[in-house]
C-alpha cells in the first residue's frame, strides 16, 4: 500500500499509517482508527471495532424479555432510558397492550432528561477534545442534577433499568416533579453560558465552521441519523415520524440545519437541548394518574410467533430493535440497529483531505459511544 | 484598506468572544462560595446520605428475632439474569402440623456477578430481600464478594406463607 507521492514542491514524502486508539482520549472509548496519512493530511480512515464486544444480542437469545431490558442499559449508556424503552415498547406492541397515560408521560420525561444529560456530556467532551477543559467541568455540574433525579426515582445513575415491559419499575418519587422543575429553572439560565463559553468562541468557530461537510444525499445513503444527520438537512426524527409514548401530544420542532459542517452538528445539539427543555416543561405539570404497570403483562412473557420491529430516537439517532420470535420466552433472534454504527462509518467519507486535528473535531460532533457500536 | 479594516475587526471580535467566555469563568471565580457543588468525599462520610432507592447491594432483611421472610421459592433465582443468586433449600418438619416444609439452607449471593438490576427484588413474593443503599464494597480478594445472606441460626418468620 505504501507508495510515494509527489507534492507540489516536488519534495517526496511517503504515505504512512498511524493507529489512533484503541486507548486514545478523543476516541471516547476503545475505538481504533487506522489513519493513512500524507504528512498531516488524512488520506483514508479505517475504523476497527470490536474491542468492547460483549455479545449482547446473543445473550438476549437466552434471556427472558424482562431480563433483556437491563442489558440495553449497557449499550449506549448515555441513552439508557431510550434503550430500555425500545425493548419495552416492542414487547408491548407485540402483546398488543397499551400502557397507561401516566407511564407514557413518565417515560417521555425520563427520555428527554436522558437526552439532555447525554448532550451535556457531549458538549463538555467536545470542548475538551478541542483543548478547552473548562467546558467539561461546567457540563458535569449541570449533569449532576439530572443524575440526582435518576438516582432518587430509579435507584441508579447510569444503568437505571427503570422501564419494564408494561410500565415502569417504580412510581416517580414524591420529590420528582419539584426536582425536575428546579433543574429546568436553573438549566435555562445555564444554557446561554454554553454559548458564551464555547459556541461563540473564535477559536472554536474557526476550527469547526466549514469543516467536515456531509451532504444530505450522503447522510441518507450512509443511514446517518440523529442530530448528525439532521445537521445535513435529513429529516429523520423518529419522535416526529413515528411518534411513540407521549411525543404525539407535545409540541416541539425537529431541528434541521442545511450546511452539514462540524459547526451545524454542534449547533443542532445545542438547539435540541432547548427543545428537550420545552418538552419537559409541557409535561411535568400534568402527569396524569394511572397504573404504573399494566396488569395484563404476565411475569413470564411469551411473544407470539413472528417478527417485530420498534425504533426510538436516542440521543444519537434511531435505535431499532428487531425481534424474531418463535413463541418461546426468549427471542429466537434479536438485532439492534444502533445509530452509532452507521454514524461512525461516514467518518472516512467526511474526513479525507483534512488534518488530524479536524478529525478529532468531526469525531466529537458525531458523538460516538463505542459500547453502542460494538454491543 | 478593506483588508486592513477586516484584519483589525477580526482581532477585536476575537478578543470580545474570548472575554465573553472569561466573564463566565470570572463570575464563578468570584461567586465560588455560592455555587460550589462538589463534596469532600471521604471526609463527609458521616453526613453523606444516599437516596432511599439507591441500589447498593442485595440484602435479606432480618428482624430483631433473627427471622427473615424468605420461603426458598427461588423466584429471585429465576428472575436474575446473571446467575447471581443461588438458593440451597432444605426440608424441615413443621412441629405443629407435622408436614414437611421447604426452608432455605443457604442464600448464596455472588456480588461480583450482580448488575444491581433490581429484578430479583420486584419478583420476590414475600418482600424478603431488598436493596441496601450502602456502598464501598471494594475488596482485595474476590472470594469476599460471595456472601451468604441468611444469618446463622436465622429462621423464617411465622406469619410468612
Ligand atoms: S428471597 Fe423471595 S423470591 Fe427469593 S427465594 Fe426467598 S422468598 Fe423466594
Ligand atoms: S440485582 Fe439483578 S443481578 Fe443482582 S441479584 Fe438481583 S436480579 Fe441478579
Amino acid at each position: 500500500m505504501i507508495e510515494e507521492v509527489e507534492t507540489k514542491d516536488a519534495i517526496k514524502t511517503q504515505e504512512y499509517f498511524v493507529n489512533m486508539g484503541p486507548q486514545h482520549p478523543s476516541t471516547h472509548g476503545v475505538l481504533r482508527l487506522m489513519l493513512e496519512l500524507d504528512g498531516e493530511i488524512i488520506k483514508k480512515v479505517t475504523p476497527h471495532i470490536g474491542y468492547i464486544h460483549r455479545s449482547i444480542e446473543k445473550m438476549s437469545e437466552k434471556d427472558s424479555y424482562r431480563q433483556i431490558v437491563h442489558l440495553t442499559d449497557r449499550m449506549d449508556y448515555l441513552s439508557n432510558h431510550m434503550n430500555n424503552e425500545a425493548v419495552c415498547l416492542l414487547v408491548e406492541n407485540a402483546l398488543e397492550v397499551e400502557v397507561s397515560d401516566r407511564v407514557k408521560v413518565i417515560r417521555t420525561i425520563m427520555s428527554e432528561l436522558t437526552r439532555l444529560s447525554s448532550h451535556q456530556l457531549w458538549w463538555g467532551v467536545m470542548g475538551m477534545d478541542l483543548g478547552a477543559l473548562t467546558t467539561f467541568l461546567y457540563a458535569f455540574r449541570d449533569r449532576e442534577m439530572i443524575n440526582d433525579i435518576f438516582e432518587e426515582t430509579c435507584g441508579a445513575r447510569l444503568t437505571v433499568n427503570y422501564n419494564v415491559p408494561g410500565g415502569v419499575m417504580f412510581d416517580i418519587h414524591p420529590n420528582f416533579q419539584q426536582r425536575v422543575k428546579d433543574f429546568i429553572k436553573s438549566f435555562k439560565t445555564k444554557l446561554p453560558e454554553y454559548d458564551d463559553l464555547l459556541s461563540n468562541n473564535v477559536i472554536f468557530r474557526q476550527r469547526t465552521e466549514g469543516v467536515g461537510i456531509l451532504s444530505k444525499e450522503d447522510a441518507i445513503s450512509y443511514g446517518v441519523t440523529g442530530p448528525t444527520g439532521r445537521a445535513s438537512g435529513f429529516s429523520n426524527d423518529t419522535r416526529k415520524h413515528k411518534p411513540y409514548s407521549a411525543y404525539d401530544r407535545v409540541e416541539f420542532k425537529e431541528i434541521l440545519m442545511d450546511k452539514g459542517d462540524t459547526f451545524s452538528r454542534y449547533k443542532a445539539r445545542i438547539l435540541e437541548m432547548w427543545e428537550s427543555v420545552s418538552i419537559i416543561e409541557q409535561l411535568i405539570d400534568n402527569i396524569p394518574e394511572g397504573d404504573i404497570q399494566e396488569p395484563s403483562v404476565k411475569q413470564v412473557i411469551k411473544l407470539p410467533k413472528g417478527e417485530f420491529y420498534q425504533s426510538v430516537e436516542t440521543a444519537r439517532g434511531e435505535l431499532g430493535v428487531y425481534v424474531v420470535s418463535d413463541g418461546q420466552k426468549s427471542p429466537y433472534r434479536l438485532k439492534f440497529r444502533s445509530p452509532g454504527f452507521s454514524n461512525l462509518f461516514v467518518l472516512d467519507h467526511m474526513v479525507r483531505g483534512y488534518k488530524i486535528a479536524d478529525l478529532v473535531a468531526m469525531m466529537s460532533t458525531i458523538d460516538l459511544v463505542i459500547p453502542d457500536i460494538d454491543r | 484598506m478593506n483588508a486592513i479594516t477586516s484584519y483589525f475587526k477580526d482581532i477585536f471580535h476575537a478578543i470580545k468572544t474570548l472575554l465573553t467566555g472569561m466573564r463566565v469563568t470570572g463570575y464563578y471565580f468570584s461567586h465560588a462560595r455560592k455555587e460550589i457543588i462538589t463534596q469532600q468525599y471521604p471526609e463527609n462520610r458521616d453526613t453523606l446520605k444516599m437516596f432511599d432507592r439507591f441500589r447498593g447491594i442485595v440484602t435479606l432483611t432480618h428482624d430483631e428475632n433473627n427471622e427473615h421472610a424468605c420461603t426458598g421459592c427461588s423466584a429471585c433465582e429465576i428472575a436474575c439474569p446473571n446467575g447471581t443468586i443461588e438458593i440451597i433449600s432444605d426440608r424441615e418438619e413443621d412441629p405443629e402440623t407435622g408436614k414437611k416444609k421447604k426452608i432455605i439452607d443457604k442464600f448464596i449471593y455472588h456480588y461480583s456477578m450482580c448488575t444491581l438490576c433490581n429484578l430479583c427484588i420486584i419478583s420476590c413474593p414475600t418482600d424478603a430481600i431488598k436493596m441496601d443503599p450502602s456502598f464501598e464494597y471494594a475488596t482485595f480478594d474476590r472470594k469476599d464478594l460471595t456472601m451468604i445472606l441468611n444469618k446463622p441460626g436465622s429462621k423464617i418468620r411465622k406469619d410468612v406463607k
